[in-house]
């Protein structure tokens, strides 16, 4: 199958100082990637760089080409809402917005104009709020403020946000991070369900989770990429050796 | 484990003392002020007080209300801030979404400082000049564009200062669901911030509604009651001015009962607005 997302040639720099240094990758099609590493080595600035989130930082700024499709997100005509309307987000801590249960996963459908009319958009809200596993929790109160969810289910709620606006790809960055392990198990458990239909891409640096999810391995450090291939390959027979101290937990 | 004095100790009794000192204050003086302005006022405050103008021999004591001065001063303050909400409320969200921390968003933000630190006489003595450069004379719109002019800085910088504390993943979160700007500042921000903004106009209000310096020139007085936008409307701050002026007792008692209706009034659309700001507040997002 050919590669969903492509990159060439990519620098990124925060001011003067450089974030990413010459990447170069393919990410396949709906599968699970998993870009890990060490603090600091960029992997959630080349994620940024997927959806268009990384010129929201002051100072950044990028050469190079992210291909999604054979086009390049980077293209002088490209509209980024358009970009992030394709690629969907789950960030590292959960964030609701202020309105209703309902409302949060209704309200890509509705910028979008995605709906025409109030059942449709009640189906629809059913729909993805099931997909994320979280229906037969909230289904009774879609009218409570969103804020009165644990903060698991607020996670999934994201998540149900961000399918709502049919991505074709879904980014996270370490989108377990902030949750306790039970909630991490369910937002785990969907990523590998949804992988047959997303390509997915987390960001992560725990390694056993990277274990349990990734079909593909980036690993990075420093702002490069030093390996990058199939977990199953990577895991048993890492080629570089930066990869193998960090897989055995050197650094 | 026993305890004794030390150093640390002195300066947190001297802390709380300093704070209930200042809570006592604050407090004595809110009660003193109801206090003066009710035992003084009441006897006065009749239902003619706030149901008639004034009539022939008013201001020496004779019969007559003060609904000229109550209706003068909502129209003016509602029109006020009304018309300041107009402006302030796209400029401070402009000011975060588009300007933020740039040249340009703190070279606003300094302006706004500047103006609201300006005293409102000079308002006045500007709408003033600028209403006869234009051929204008004392008038309700005169009164309400001043009171505009001098509520926009403080209800810009109240919302600013809200709107800014704004959690920034909310953006984000916005932003990655494939939100432009607008759809951020009206659907996330707005609705993030709306009791703050509340608050914000109800700041602005209370200070338009107890401004005399600013109406002096612009609005004028009159015993009459408000009719039009280009006849000259009366307010409550001048008619305790006024009366408070004139040597009869009677008359200076009146004044009191204006100030309770002031009070009264402001105290309304604080208990409100706070009533408001909590059920907005369901959605917020900590």
């Amino acid at each position: 199958m050919t590669p969903h997302i492509r990159v060439r040639n990519l620098n990124a720099w925060y001011g003067t100082q450089p974030a990413l240094k010459n990447i170069n990758l393919e990410i396949p099609r709906q599968q699970i990637t998993v870009i890990m590493g060490p603090s600091g080595c960029g992997k959630t600035t080349l994620l940024k760089t997927f959806n268009r989130f990384f010129e929201l930082t002051e100072g950044a700024r990028l050469t190079g080409q992210v291909l999604i499709d054979d086009e390049d997100i980077y293209a002088r005509d490209v509209d980024e809402t358009e970009v992030r309307k394709r690629v969907g987000l789950l960030a590292q801590r959960p964030t609701v917005l202020p309105m209703s249960i309902y409302e949060n996963v209704a309200y890509g459908l509705y910028i979008h104009q995605m709906r025409k009319d109030a059942r449709s958009y009640k189906e629809a809200v059913r729909h993805y709020l099931e997909l994320a596993g979280l229906w037969e929790e909230v289904g009774k109160r879609l009218h409570d403020p969103a804020t009165a969810l644990s903060i698991g289910q607020q996670q999934r709620l994201c998540l149900a946000r961000g399918l709502a606006v049919e991505p074709e790809i879904i980014l996270g960055d370490e989108p377990t991070s902030a949750l306790d392990p039970i909630s991490s198990q369910h937002i785990e458990k969907k990523l590998l369900e949804l992988k047959s239909r997303y390509t997915t891409v987390i960001v992560t640096h725990t390694l056993r989770q990277a274990k349990r999810l990734a079909d593909y391995v980036i690993f990075m450090y420093m702002g490069e990429v030093i390996e990058a291939g199939p977990a199953q390959e990577v895991f048993t027979r890492p080629q570089q050796e930066r990869t193998r101290q960090y897989l055995e937990g050197l650094f | 484990m026993k305890f004794r004095w030390q150093r640390r100790h002195v300066g947190e009794a001297l802390a709380k003392l300093l704070m209930f000192l200042s809570l006592g204050l604050v407090f004595a003086s809110l009660v003193m002020i109801l206090w003066t302005v009710l035992s003084k006022g009441l006897p006065a405050l009749t239902w003619q007080m706030v149901s008639q103008a004034p009539k022939g021999g008013f201001y020496l004591g004779k019969e007559g209300g003060i609904l000229n001065a109550i209706l003068g001063s909502l129209y003016l303050a509602g029109g006020g801030t009304l018309l300041a909400l107009l402006f302030s409320l796209p400029l401070a969200l402009s000011l975060e979404t588009y300007l933020g921390n740039s040249r340009w968003g703190n070279g606003v933000r300094l302006a706004l400082d500047v103006l609201w630190g300006i005293p409102s006489i000079v308002y006045g003595a500007f709408g003033f000049t600028l209403m006869l450069a234009l051929g204008m004379r004392a008038s309700l719109l005169g009164g309400i564009l001043v009171l505009a002019l001098l509520e926009l800085p403080i209800m810009t910088r109240a919302m600013d200062e809200v709107i800014r504390r704004m959690p920034r993943d909310l953006e984000l979160a916005a932003l990655a669901l494939g939100s432009n700007k607008r759809e951020v500042a009206v659907h996330v921000i707005l609705r993030q911030m709306l009791p703050g903004i509340v608050t914000a106009i109800l700041l602005a209000f209370g200070r338009g509604i107890g401004d005399a310096a600013s109406v002096l020139f612009t609005a004028g007085y009159t015993d009459h009651l408000p009719t039009s936008l280009m006849r000259p409307a009366a307010s409550l701050p001048l008619a305790v001015f006024f009366q408070l002026g004139t040597p009869f007792p009677e008359v200076q008692q009146r004044a009191y009962a204006a100030a309770l209706i002031l009070t009264i009034i402001v105290l309304v659309v604080s208990l409100s607005s706070r009533w408001l700001a909590a059920r907005f507040g369901r959605f917020t997002v900590r």
